[in-house]
């Protein structure tokens, strides 16, 4: 059949099976979006930035484990993208991102909105395709589909001129496979390192699991949860992976890092042997890479073999999709009854695994969370943004299911909430998705609440409000003399005024119940502890997007805390 | 830090050099030589990479470069024996007094004569890097007016 190269990349996406695609218009890409305009198969969401539509592309395939996908103009429409972009590429989430160019002839001239977006993105991409002609434009799109979302995924990228969007194709069809000689992935682990890694199981008196994100992206949690109960051995998830265990489960002692649990750290450290399962060893989850886990042996299963050994040295690597190796490996491995080891690791979990000084005046940001637990019965989609809002949203949530939790871990991207959210509840309509916020995260997509309002897309915005960068505040009280420089929200420019002292003007600025209202989205706000449960119920109750702010009590940290550059158990407890 | 000689096989794309040369450069690597051409099949060329660096980081760069879509192969020679050679150009001043002595030179080494003027003499030499860089240190108390190398290409040694 002929079709023009913009008809060839709606179709791509229908054949595809994209529900919905998130974007923003511009000059090269109003072919694409003229197509668009009589496109029944894909809702068309309209952001108010194209940064959202990154972000919510990468909050729908991490809801669904479906590719999302974002569109946007040439030169600044593309630049907009590259922080949702580099967000979804450090986390191993699968987008396609598609962007206009500027005309073939007058690339590489400084034309008008011309920015060399393959150049820009290469880094941050898992890779990214310039089309050059009419003609490659179908291959091209069944590539990046095929990549993103295979082997260990990740962003692609595919930047089109106008005149290849413009051009015509005789005898177009949309391929049905795909072969790329240069890239295939390794699904089945090596059975020998499989049965080493069973041997050494069987051989260890402390073994932990970590287990992470690749779990969740191989679709692993029943063969974990499997594993888990076949062996007993207790399971810590990286944040990446909450949601990858049972977050009630009695084996889960919590994430480790940080701002992880003292049982996760204290196992990690005294264990004999790690069972990691799609984990990548982050910084934030070692500390002090020389002091790491000193006694333990290491299993590495992972689906890339550049994650292997890259900062803990691995005795035994196991590369594949997670799912495949923990099916052969509970096949054969043995029946291991819990014993003094367990004993120890659920005294070190104790009651809960975490837990604060409650308060009857102030509103405690923990408490809100845990009410939200409640008020949801731990059935939501959580979003969050970055700060301390995260750290409680993943201390203080318990995650039972994998896909229920959207943060932003690896390029730790404030902003990244609302959009997130709003992706999922693209493609899960009916269920509760509550993006939790923290007063300066919230404003750099705050734009978002208009693309909520109008769409009606039912995202409850949690807003923890202490008037601070209350992260970088914490660092600056632990770590610079409270010295508080450019993060308090309210205050002067450095904020001494009020640190500490609790007087900030009276005045909210931006008073978020004036501002949703003017998106015409409902908001709530509780200022009192006995206000929590009221205003979340209003809140939850609303059937389109709904704002709930609560002013916490600004100076309280996130603990406990393990200092950057310290051993695992070195940690501070407030 | 040690010297790696790396081979990758790459699709002959347009954006597959600057995704090799990205990940040295990100983490501050400079190579040092740096030589592309088609292979026998012209949808693949063969990038060799010459670069110091440090052994477990350059371990993990080729980890990252098997990772690359459009890379087919990555061979760091350090673990298999290989024939490399690079090729000099190099024209050093001479006068009537001297030139005698400076082709005797060039023999001894095995250099071709490229051109010949009044002033100067421009040699052709092929070897490993050893071989270039002793020819380059003798000429040198001549006076070297400019001075071209290839990078180094490498090829694994037969097996017997
Ligand atoms: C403010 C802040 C504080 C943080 N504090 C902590 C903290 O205290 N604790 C903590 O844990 N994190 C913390 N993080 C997050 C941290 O930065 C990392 O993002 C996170 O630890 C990485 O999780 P992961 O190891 O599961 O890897 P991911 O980034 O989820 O990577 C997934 C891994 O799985 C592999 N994989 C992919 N697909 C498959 C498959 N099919 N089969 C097998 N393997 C596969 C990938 O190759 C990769 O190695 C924090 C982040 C922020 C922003
Ligand atoms: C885009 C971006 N800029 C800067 C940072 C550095 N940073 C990390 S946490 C944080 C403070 C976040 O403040 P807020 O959203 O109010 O959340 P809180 O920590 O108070 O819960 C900052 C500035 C970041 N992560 N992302």
């Amino acid at each position: 059949m002929k079709k023009t190269g913009a008809q060839i990349i709606i179709d791509a996406l229908i054949q595809e099976n994209v529900e919905v695609l998130f974007g923003y218009p511009g000059g090269v890409v109003i072919p694409i979006f003229d197509v668009l305009y009589d496109t029944k198969e894909i809702k068309f969401i309209l952001t108010r930035h194209e940064q959202a539509a990154a972000h919510a592309a990468d909050g729908y395939a991490r809801a669904t484990g479906k590719v999302g996908v974002c569109l946007a103009t040439s030169g600044p429409g593309a630049t907009n993208l590259m922080t949702g972009i580099a967000t979804a590429y450090l986390d191993s989430i699968p987008i396609v991102a598609i962007t206009g160019q500027v005309a073939s002839p007058l690339l590489g001239t400084d034309a008008f909105q011309e920015a060399d977006i393959v150049g820009i993105s290469r880094p941050i991409t898992k890779h990214n395709f310039l089309v050059k002609s009419v003609s490659e434009l179908p291959g091209v799109l069944k590539k990046a589909f095929h990549i993103a979302k295979t082997g260990r995924p990740g962003p692609v990228l595919v930047d089109i001129p106008v005149d290849v969007s413009r051009a015509e194709l005789e005898n177009y069809q949309y391929p049905q496979t795909v072969s790329i000689r240069s890239y295939k992935p390794n699904i089945n682990g090596n059975f020998r390192q499989i049965k080493r890694a069973v041997e050494a199981i069987e051989a260890s008196k402390k073994p932990v699991v970590f287990a992470g994100g690749g779990i969740i992206l191989s679709g692993a949690n029943e063969e974990l949860l499997e594993f888990a109960k076949t062996t007993n051995i207790p399971v810590t998830t990286s944040l990446m992976g909450l949601g990858a265990f049972p977050g009630d489960h009695d084996l889960f002692i919590g994430m480790p890092g940080m701002h992880g649990a003292k049982a996760a750290n204290y196992a990690l450290q005294e264990c004999d042997l790690i069972i990691s399962i799609g984990a990548r060893f982050d910084d934030r989850v070692t500390g002090y890479v020389a002091k790491f886990a000193p006694n333990a042996r290491i299993i590495h299963m992972d689906i890339d073999p550049a994650a292997i050994s890259k900062i803990i040295k691995v005795d035994i690597p196991v590369v594949g999709d997670a799912k495949n190796i923990l099916s052969s490996l509970i096949k054969i491995v043995k029946k291991r009854d819990p014993d003094s080891w367990n004993e120890q690791v659920m005294k070190w979990k104790g009651d809960a695994l975490f837990s604060y000084i409650k308060s009857e005046k102030e509103i405690k940001p923990q408490a809100v969370i845990e009410a939200l637990y409640k008020e949801t019965a731990g059935e939501a989609i959580i979003a969050t943004e970055v700060g301390q809002n995260q750290m409680w949203a993943a201390q203080y949530y318990k995650y039972k299911k994998p896909r229920t939790l959207l943060t932003s871990g690896g390029l730790g991207t404030m902003g990244y909430g609302m959009p997130a959210a709003m992706g999922a509840a693209m493609a899960f309509p009916d269920s509760v998705v509550v993006d939790i916020a923290g007063d300066g995260s919230i404003q750099m997509n705050i734009q978002e609440l208009a693309t909520l309002s109008i769409n009606q897309i039912p995202v409850k915005i949690l807003i923890l409000n202490n008037y601070y960068l209350g992260m970088v505040r914490q660092w600056q009280d632990l770590f610079y003399d409270r010295r508080y420089s450019a993060t308090c929200l309210l205050g002067d420019y450095n904020g001494a005024q009020n640190a500490g002292s609790g007087n900030f003007s009276s005045k909210y600025i931006p008073d978020f119940i004036t501002l949703a209202t003017s998106y015409n989205v409902a908001a709530f706000r509780a200022e009192k502890s006995d206000e929590i449960v009221s205003v979340l119920k209003k809140g939850l109750a609303v059937k389109g997007p709904a704002v709930m702010e609560f002013i916490v009590s600004p100076e309280e940290n996130v603990f406990p805390m393990v200092p950057a550059g310290k051993p695992l158990d070195e940690i501070l407890e407030g | 830090m040690s010297i790696h000689t790396i081979s990758v096989l790459v699709e002959n794309n347009s954006g597959a050099l600057s995704r090799v040369a990205g990940l040295f450069s990100s983490r501050g690597y400079n190579i040092s030589s740096l030589t592309v051409a088609e292979t026998e099949d012209s949808a693949i060329s063969r990038m060799t990479i010459v670069v110091d660096g440090e052994e477990s980081i350059l371990e993990q760069i080729t980890k990252q470069l098997n990772r690359l879509i459009d890379v087919i192969k990555v061979i760091d020679f350090l673990d298999d024996p290989f024939i490399q050679r690079e090729v000099l150009l190099l024209r050093v001043e001479s006068s009537k007094n001297n030139r005698h002595e400076i082709i005797e030179l060039g023999n001894i080494f095995k250099a071709r004569i490229a051109a010949v003027t009044h002033t100067s003499v421009t040699f052709e030499l092929t070897g490993n890097r050893q071989e270039i860089e002793d020819f380059i240190l003798m000429v040198k108390p001549y006076g070297i007016k400019e001075l071209v190398r290839s990078g180094t290409i490498a090829i694994t040694k037969p097996k017997k």
